[in-house]
């Protein structure tokens, strides 16, 4: 505990500004939202992924972390701290899955779609990558989108292909994804389809 | 008052359970104190360390919980404002405050307080300031139970003449 | 519908400044002080704290100082308010067997253990007003003391006793597993549960609560009560944050707990016994504590087997009026302009009596022929 990393500096300012950044990248799906944050977490939890955390998550949204987080128990530690939230080990609990190594291995099948009634109830996955770009890369398209959109995550997260497909059979239920890199963050709500070369 | 320790649900260090005890009690002695009371302490203890701010006081809400027939099931009967503040000394301890009410300096105090106990080198001489609070809150409780207790009602029966 | 009107800027502002202006009132008469409220209007500054649902004097009285008084007014006060707070958590249930007591009274037994101790209650009083108090600055008589008996395992429950001979029903168990509900954060739905008709009916209008537990002792519904015990004073809340990972005494509350022990209900499979109600609010509440325990036995109807017949048996009808904050918003809401329904019953109403005198008409000339 005592080498714990401090929370926001202006808590209110900043929980604003992260929450409306979040908002723009699920209105505007693939497009790259400015993301900036003070934070200085324990590695490998990334400034964004942890300006997210503290924005989004209070104690009533359990978190999930990949392996990569849980096997620095500082992270957990911060997260706990700051956001008061339960990390829990199943990932069909979770509210957030926070993947600090896109390419591991992922629990997908596992997680919370949400139910008919209560669409919402699903875990939203929050990938740390380390580039983000609309110049090339997948075609996205979909409410918020007009027309298409390039799209490239590099790395690029093992199935999120997989589950952006998906989604589009499991509509209303389904994941959302959100992706941060250094400064910016991207959004593809469970609407948002690929436009696949065949 | 005593508490029972309860097992940290923390993964990580396995805090000496006398060590909880101690803080609970404090905790207890600084959330019934006044404010003016734990600047006292605070000017006694003259402690000269750096105190950062790890989490600026911070009013929250808790939802009260009751029992159903007091001692059945649990339920929420209502929100009690309650402010928290953590600080760290430069010598790493890290100090938690939770109050009811909303005094964040009051609440800050408490937490360097706590930060104080733990350290080995202030525990001793911070429970030692505690000690006239605690004396002085005993005796408010007792004065508040002597009034209480004029009325409580003594049933006797008459007794008529010497029969 | 709602029209948007435009418009009234200025008129709203000069409302505001007429509202300050009334609120303060005569300038010659010292300004009231929270403080004031707080000390000397406590039981006020409880029931706004029950019924605003939030425990905090400073807040609670200075909501009546902004409202002027109005009770209901100065609960929306406070439930804006806490609206704009975080939500730290749940506290570890509430142990009223270790309550610092101020007041402990039984119908049931008269020397029980612990005594019937008065503390400092209107009951005995004579009612009559004391012109004494318009005076001011008579400093009151100091209270009297007496050796107080402390006893560390708190003063046991009347409840206690009738359940050593195995006549009341026990308490519904804790059970670990099922989630205890919370009107702040699911909307009610009916059937409703124990526990959040509890929370209900504790931020309920105590006048409402008041009513319906009179009207079950007017012969709707059949609970013969009695009131086993009602115990007033000061509890610990703990609390467990999840970066301590143990609990941590916040500080102490006033509450006020009735426990209310009713007629005799024996089935198949359940011998006779003592059933009951209970209620538990912030501070010096009585009458909204025994109110409660009244209700909530009634509308344990449907758990224990009895027809639903009365009002304060039907679950919906209860708990979807108690809150009056619910009620005054769609009671008052009238106020707020609806001109376009209202001319389109205007027409409505035109057309109706264009068509009855024509059919008069029609009706005359018949008889006539």
């Amino acid at each position: 505990m005592s080498a714990l990393a401090l929370g926001f500096a202006d808590q209110v300012t900043s929980a604003q500004q992260i929450f409306g950044a979040v908002m723009n990248a699920f209105a505007c799906p693939g497009s790259l939202q400015p993301l900036r944050s003070d934070l200085d977490p324990p590695r490998p939890l990334s400034p964004e992924l942890a300006a997210i955390a503290l924005a989004l998550v209070d104690h009533e949204a359990p978190i999930w972390i990949d392996a990569r987080l849980a096997a620095e128990p500082a992270v957990a530690e911060f997260l706990r701290f700051h956001t008061g939230a339960t990390i829990v080990s199943r990932p069909e609990e979770a509210a957030f899955a926070l993947v600090a190594d896109p390419e591991g291995p992922l629990p997908v099948e596992r997680f919370a779609l949400g139910t008919a009634e209560y669409p919402d109830r699903s875990t939203t996955l929050v990938f740390a990558v380390s580039d983000l770009s609309e110049a090339e890369g997948w075609r996205l398209t979909g409410p918020g989108i007009p027309g298409s959109r390039n799209f490239l995550a590099s790395p690029w997260p093992r199935g999120l292909a997989d589950i952006v497909r998906a989604n589009r059979t499991l509509f209303p239920r389904g994941l959302d994804v959100l992706l941060a890199a250094p400064d910016c963050v991207v959004g593809l709500p469970r609407t948002t389809r690929l436009v696949e070369e065949i | 008052m005593a508490f029972t320790p309860h097992a940290a649900a923390a993964p990580d260090a396995a805090p000496d359970n006398s060590m909880i005890a101690r803080r609970q009690r404090a905790m207890a002695l600084c959330a019934d104190a006044k404010r003016t009371d734990l600047e006292e302490i605070l000017d006694v203890l003259r402690y000269e360390g750096a105190v950062e701010d790890l989490r600026r006081p911070e009013t929250g809400l808790v939802m009260v919980r009751g029992q159903i027939g007091g001692d059945g099931a649990p339920f929420n009967f209502g929100e009690a404002t309650v402010i928290r503040a953590a600080v760290r000394l430069d010598s790493g301890e890290v100090g938690f405050a939770y109050q009811l009410g909303r005094d964040a300096q009051k609440a800050r105090m408490a937490a360097i307080i706590d930060a104080l106990l733990q350290s080995p080198r202030h525990s001793r001489v911070t429970e030692d300031a505690l000690k006239p609070i605690e004396l002085r809150l005993a005796g408010e409780r007792a004065v508040r139970e002597r009034q209480t207790a004029a009325t409580r009602v003594n049933f006797f029966t008459m007794v008529r003449g010497e029969d | 519908m709602y029209v948007a009107v435009k418009g009234g800027e200025a008129a709203i502002d000069n409302a505001h400044r007429l509202l300050a202006h009334a609120r303060r009132g005569d300038p010659a008469v010292p300004e009231l002080a929270t403080e004031q409220i707080d000390e000397q209007m406590s039981l006020l500054v409880d029931r706004v704290m029950t019924e605003g649902s939030l425990y905090d004097r400073q807040l609670a009285a200075l909501a009546l100082k902004q409202a002027r008084g109005d009770l209901i007014e100065a609960v929306f006060l406070v439930r804006a308010f806490r609206t704009t707070l975080p939500r730290f958590g749940y506290s570890e249930p509430v142990d009223t067997a270790r309550m610092e007591l101020r007041r402990r009274i039984s119908a049931t037994y008269k020397d029980l253990p612990g005594g019937q101790v008065l503390g400092p209650t209107f009951d005995y009083t004579h009612r009559l007003l004391d012109f004494m108090l318009m005076a001011n600055g008579e400093a009151p008589v100091a209270p009297a003391e007496v050796e107080a008996l402390t006893d560390e395992d708190g003063t046991p429950r009347v409840t206690d006793l009738l359940d050593a001979e195995g006549l009341i029903e026990a308490s519904s168990a804790l059970q670990d597993e099922v989630p205890v509900g919370d009107l702040t954060r699911e909307p009610l739905s009916f059937p409703a549960e124990r526990d959040l008709r509890l929370q209900a009916l504790a931020r309920g209008d105590e006048g409402f609560v008041l009513a319906l537990g009179y009207s079950t002792q007017r012969g709707y519904g059949r609970t013969h009560p009695f009131v086993g015990e009602v115990r007033v004073g000061e509890v610990e809340v703990e609390f467990t944050p999840q970066e301590l990972g143990f609990p941590v005494p916040l500080g102490r509350l006033t509450v006020t707990e009735c426990q209310m022990i009713s007629q005799f209900k024996g089935s198949a499979a359940v011998p006779p016994q003592f059933t009951r109600g209970y209620g538990l609010v912030f501070g010096q509440s009585e009458r909204k504590a025994m109110a409660i325990s009244l209700v909530d036995r009634s509308l344990r109807a449907r758990e224990l087997g009895e027809d639903v017949v009365a009002p304060a048996q039907d679950e919906e009808f209860v708990l979807s009026h108690a809150d009056n904050l619910q009620a005054t918003g769609f009671v008052e809401h009238l106020k707020l302009p609806h001109y376009v329904d209202f001319q389109a019953e205007l027409d409505l109403v035109r057309r109706m009596r264009a068509e009855h005198e024509r059919d008069q008409a029609i009706h005359l000339s018949e008889a006539a022929e």
